[in-house]
């Protein structure tokens, strides 16, 4: 699903919206949740997941064209967990129900 | 640097905001969007947000592992487990931030 495809599935559920204001809102939520983590912060979203920033050390890397060593610096990277009832959703199989 | 959570609180204000609908309305818009992510993943579809990232489930073998506790070996069933890889403009724009 790309997400032209989620904003006109929203759109047809959405009739009296136009399919310009639920771009924007797509667009809104997903600018919150990266400048959210721009600052530093996290993102969490129950039943969904939680976004966060993660820090990486630096280490010694290698150009794989060359062979040679690179220094790559320390960064902060995005890093989604997925929540508890999405892990649960995503592996439910008919025997599950008997737990 | 203020660390900051976002909750749906904070998406429901910015959406009510931008779009001037009432809060109930807004909550619910994102709450849709939310819920059609999840379920195009649990078909099995890839989530592909340009701009944003791609979430993507994958599947896991049955493995042995252990108790962290116990230290007693336990079985793994297969899983599927999401991953997500942010877009490039979105790794660009944390390290950044959160390197000042």
């Amino acid at each position: 699903m790309l997400k032209s495809e989620l904003i006109e599935r929203l759109a047809s559920e959405y009739p009296h919206l136009t399919q310009k204001d639920v771009e924007r809102a797509v667009n809104l939520i997903l600018e919150s949740m990266i400048s959210t983590l721009e600052k530093g912060g996290r993102v969490e979203l129950r039943g969904f997941g939680a976004l966060s920033v993660r820090s990486r050390p630096a280490r010694a890397g290698r150009n794989p064209r060359t062979g040679e060593s690179v220094k790559v610096p320390a960064k902060h990277v995005p890093f989604f967990k997925s929540g508890k009832e999405l892990r649960e959703r995503l592996n439910l199989t008919g025997d599950d129900n008997a737990e | 640097m203020k660390s900051q959570t976002l909750t749906r609180a904070e998406l429901f204000e910015d959406v009510h905001n931008e779009l001037g609908l009432p809060r109930q309305e807004c909550a619910a818009i994102v709450e849709r969007t939310l819920d059609l992510v999840v379920e195009a993943l649990e078909r099995g579809d890839t989530v592909k947000l340009s701009g944003f990232g791609v979430f993507q489930v994958r599947e896991k073998n049955a493995r042995v592992g252990r108790n962290p506790k116990t230290g007693k070996p336990a079985a793994i069933d297969p899983r599927k487990v999401i991953s997500f890889r942010a877009s490039q403009i979105v790794k660009a724009r944390v390290d950044a931030g959160t390197h000042e």
